[in-house]
């Protein structure tokens, strides 16, 4: 139980007048307006001291259903939202592609609506095929998170960042972020894109061309920068994001050895002097260390990797919230 | 029964015909075309067209039939009524059936359902290769023999270089052109849909244009060595069009067919459409409805600047023909990941309202647009008696109202493929009546058909 | 839409006064007193009554806040959502008697929401509930212990109670919607 004193009790008007409408879906964060995610960061807010509670349960989604539905395996994100879910009182089952109808070639549509005819309310999934919760949101009642699709989109995953990079910086606003390394591949660098420019940081893209996906500079998307150099990128840095390096890339034949990536994009402790001397190390996960992060980086002061999973809960109940109702 | 269309505007780009008049359609053929004509005939069937557009049939180079194999996305009975519907009384069909189009039973197959069960005329195609394996040429003389107009490997290009020129090579001792489907497979690998922005907003693996510009490049120069007829199946990318033009500036035999949605949309029909007029796509957030899967197709919709370039390059005649590669998925095909559904697009019944769009929005001539469709294919073909109206030419005619304005209805399609990106889109230009040797393979419900006694005369 | 105002600034203060009065002698003393305020309005009234205790008992009782909103029956059919602020209980509350404060009592339904949210806390050796305004309408078999003004409403009025806190004024006013 933590004991506050009784000055610290915090003004007792909501700074957020507007009060987001509901949701059906969380699909990804180019949909979602600054107050909406502002109301995220709140309602996490008050999910963290729920979690901080000697009974971390409220009953909040008493009744409803939450389906994970993984069809590549994932330990953090799926733990996270099953946690997430029992700490607002919904019951969760978890599927993966193995072991269920989905590996005997059941169409996407048709596990989805069996899910729904079984009673499930919210459908987490992860799916190699970008666009694959489009899919299903489509075709059922019930409400869908995407918890990853191809190299698309991971909104839960991108507003987690948010919220970890907030809850440091005050704001988001004017905080120079820099991504390094396989943007091509990123759904986080993409959703992160969209959060982080709605929420109005500078968001510099470091990496080799073959990395970097074609069209940035399209009206359609967000500004950002791309820098392929790692020293010049990270000057000023408030924020520094390395993606995971997957070893097939060099078998791909977009990388010519992981020796030269190192070489050129790892964050090591010279490089993370570049930024500026309080910058953070978010990654989010899984990563290699010794490949585009060294250990002493990732675990290093600067880091906040591991805050990074805690924060995950809060927020993925702050979407639950969100989502309550939105299919009714 | 002869049959007399009165009326009607008659085009036909072959002789450079534009009036007002009648044309009689006796014995399968063209009889007379006139301002009025005179009916010799005791009895006879009446079409008034009532000034609408009265043209030669139209002739699709490139579609797939599906059958044998495939019966579940097409069969040639439902195939040729929705050719029909759409205009066309000549189909040149794909050989990547199963078992594929590389041997004499195979067409003999597809010829003898054509007569049987098709509506309008069937030519079938050959492979290039046996099995379409890109290993072994086929016996192309056998084939020549079985009747088939043209070879290709279509949905797969010839990679090796070599097979490629002796085909080509080979491929002179008959009257046969090879049609090559450009891409380098090496490059477009595991791509699902241009390569470019929406790709990367999507997630979605691109192909990039030069798959495409590559193949067409070497396929010139191999047509430049070996003086074979090379046409270059549904070219989609401003570089392919430049790459023709130069070919054909230099007098190299080549042809080449654009598609009517590789002329009318963009890469940007993949994000699906917002608002009620379907036509305003909104970038800025996606609709549920984006991975439009029935917007795949290969080659992808590319770049508005490559429409306007294929465009261009069709008025300036460096594209000859418009060849709707028609390729019908059964539903389940689309109903899934945007990565695991069939390319392809159903075409034939939307080919003509699409095109008009060209025509209402003055990017393209009319009689112009119907050379590509009647004329220009027939003389790749080398068929003097299609895509005509001259007197002794085969009785296929195409009435359609270039002003009637319909909604795209998928599931009233004739083709058992509904897989069209344009369901709820409204179009202006439709089909009136389909007329293929003489016979009537199509009629709207809003003509009327009369048989007529000698002595009412009109 | 017209409305009537109830209570101004000096009735409320009297009756907050009233209220500190009788809760002070209700539990014989101070002693294990812990006020919890139900956000957003029952957070300044609860730190109110709190100060006239310390002013004439001279004794400083922990004031808490709480937010219901994790505890509706109700959310799932609301247009939009509630924004959710962290709840704060200042002391452990096992064995303490929790005086829950609110603005208005209504059908009752916030209250129980109140009840089931501090219990997940710890158990309390009472709660008891008081209010600034008791409008009637229960739906739940629950009474205030304290109550500023006994005001009977229509179902189609509203009560609207403004604090200088978080309204810039104090008063009580009945809204007609018509």
């Amino acid at each position: 139980m933590r004991t506050t004193k009784q000055q610290e009790l915090p003004e007792a008007v909501p700074s957020l007048e507007a009060k987001p409408s509901r949701r059906r879906h969380i699909l990804d964060l180019d949909d979602f307006t600054r107050d909406e995610i502002e109301f995220v960061f709140e309602t996490a807010d008050a999910m963290k001291e729920v979690l901080e509670r000697e009974i971390k349960k409220v009953p909040t989604l008493r009744g409803k259903t939450l389906v994970t539905l993984f069809y590549e395996p994932s330990t953090r994100t799926r733990v996270s939202f099953e946690q997430a879910a029992k700490n607002l009182s919904a019951d969760v089952i978890n599927l993966s592609a193995s072991g269920s109808s989905v590996e005997k070639g059941e169409s996407l549509i048709d596990t989805a609506r069996t899910l729904q005819a079984l009673g499930a309310d919210i459908i987490v999934m992860r799916h190699y095929h970008a666009g694959a919760p489009y899919l299903i949101a489509q075709h059922v009642a019930v409400s869908v998170i995407n918890g990853g699709d191809g190299c698309h989109a991971h909104p839960t995953q991108g507003l987690l960042d948010l919220y970890t990079i907030r809850e440091h910086l005050g704001t988001i606003d004017g905080a120079k972020v820099v991504i390094i390394g396989d943007i091509l591949h990123s759904r986080v660098a993409r959703s992160n894109i969209w959060g982080l420019t709605r929420m109005g940081a500078e968001v510099i893209l470091c990496a080799p061309p073959t990395l970097v996906p074609v069209g940035l500079g399209a009206p359609a998307f967000p500004v950002v920068t791309v820098e392929p150099s790692l020293d010049r990128a990270l000057k000023g840095a408030d924020v520094i994001m390395p993606l995971r390096l997957q070893k097939e890339r060099q078998k791909g034949g977009l990388l010519p050895t992981l020796r030269e990536y190192i070489q050129f994009y790892q964050l090591d402790s010279r490089r993370l002097s570049l930024a500026k001397p309080d910058a953070l190390v978010l990654h989010p996960g899984p990563m290699n260390e010794g490949i585009e992060i060294t250990p002493e980086v990732a675990h290093g002061a600067q880091s906040v990797i591991e805050e990074q999973v805690t924060k995950g809960v809060a927020v993925r109940m702050a979407l639950l919230y969100l989502l309550v109702g939105g299919a009714e | 029964m002869p049959l007399l269309v009165v009326g009607g505007r008659i085009l036909d780009p072959s002789q450079g015909i534009d009036m007002m008049g009648d044309l009689l359609i006796a014995d399968g053929i063209i009889s007379q075309l006139g301002e009025k004509v005179a009916i010799p005939h005791e009895r006879h069937l009446v079409l008034r067209a009532g000034g609408m557009m009265v043209t030669p049939g139209f002739i699709d180079l490139h579609c797939h039939l599906r059958e044998p194999g495939f019966e579940e996305k097409e069969t040639i009975a439902t195939g040729t009524r929705a050719a029909a519907r759409g205009g066309f009384t000549t189909l040149c069909c794909m050989a990547n059936t199963n078992p594929p189009i590389d041997h004499r039973a195979a067409v003999e197959f597809v010829q003898q359902k054509a007569a049987a069960e098709g509506v309008v005329r069937v030519l079938p195609i050959g492979c290039i290769t046996k099995g379409r394996e890109g290993e072994e040429m086929v016996e192309m003389g056998e084939l020549a023999q079985a009747g088939v107009v043209a070879l290709s490997d279509d949905g797969s290009p010839v990679m090796d270089s070599r097979l490629m020129r002796y085909a080509l090579e080979y491929s002179r001792l008959f009257d046969l052109f090879l049609i090559e489907h450009c891409e380098d497979l090496s490059l477009s690998q595991g791509g699902v849909m241009n390569e470019g922005w929406v790709s990367t907003r999507l997630g979605l693996k691109g192909i990039p244009p030069a798959a495409e510009e590559i193949m067409v490049a070497r396929d010139i120069a191999l047509a430049e060595m070996t003086g074979a007829r090379l046409h270059i199946a549904h070219v989609s990318t401003a570089g392919s069009a430049d790459l023709i033009r130069r070919a054909k500036d230099k007098g190299i035999p080549v042809t080449a067919e654009v598609t009517p949605h590789h002329l009318t949309m963009t890469e940007e029909r993949v994000m699906g459409y917002g608002g009620e007029d379907k036509k305003a796509v909104k970038p800025s957030s996606l609709a549920l409805s984006c991975y439009d899967t029935n917007a795949k197709v290969n080659p992808p919709l590319r770049s508005e600047q490559d429409v306007q370039a294929l465009i261009d390059a069709l008025s300036e005649g460096v594209i000859d023909v418009i060849a709707t590669d028609h390729a019908p998925h059964e539903d389940v095909a689309k109903m899934c990941e945007y990565d695991l559904a069939a390319f392809g697009i159903s075409g034939l019944e939307t080919a003509l309202g699409s095109l008009m769009t060209l025509v209402h929005e003055g990017k393209i001539d009319l009689m112009a647009l119907i050379s590509k469709l009647t004329v220009e294919p027939a003389k790749i073909l080398h068929k003097n008696e299609l895509g005509t109206l001259k007197l002794g030419s085969s009785g296929d005619v195409t009435i359609f109202d270039p002003e009637a304005e319909w909604v795209v209805d998928p599931s009233a399609f004739a083709s058992k493929g509904r897989n069209t990106p344009l369901g709820g889109c409204l179009l202006k230009g439709k089909v009136m009546a389909t007329i293929c040797r003489g016979e009537v393979a199509y009629k709207d419900d809003a003509l009327k058909l009369e048989t007529i006694r000698r002595e009412a005369r009109i | 839409m017209p409305q009537k105002v109830i209570l101004a600034e000096e009735d409320i203060r009297r009756a907050l006064t009233r209220i500190a009065h009788e809760i002070v002698e209700r539990n014989h003393g101070c002693d294990g007193l812990v006020f919890i305020g139900m956000r957003t309005r029952g957070v300044p009234l609860a730190r109110r009554i709190a100060e006239a205790i310390r002013e004439f008992e001279g004794v400083e009782i922990p004031v808490g806040a709480l937010d219901i909103g994790l505890y509706r029956d109700d959310i799932s059919s609301m247009a939009w959502h509630p924004p959710i602020r962290p709840t704060i209980i200042p002391i452990d509350i096992r064995g303490k008697s929790v005086i829950l404060v609110d603005d208005v009592l209504f059908t009752g339904r916030s209250t129980r929401a109140a009840m089931d949210a501090i219990i997940d806390f710890g158990r309390p050796l009472s709660i008891q509930l008081a209010v600034l305004v008791d409008r009637g309408h229960r739906e739940l078999p629950i009474r205030a212990d304290y109550v500023g003004k006994n005001m009977p409403t229509a179902m189609d009025e509203d009560v609207a109670v403004r604090l200088k806190e978080t309204d810039g004024r104090d008063e009580v006013a009945i809204i007609r919607s018509d």
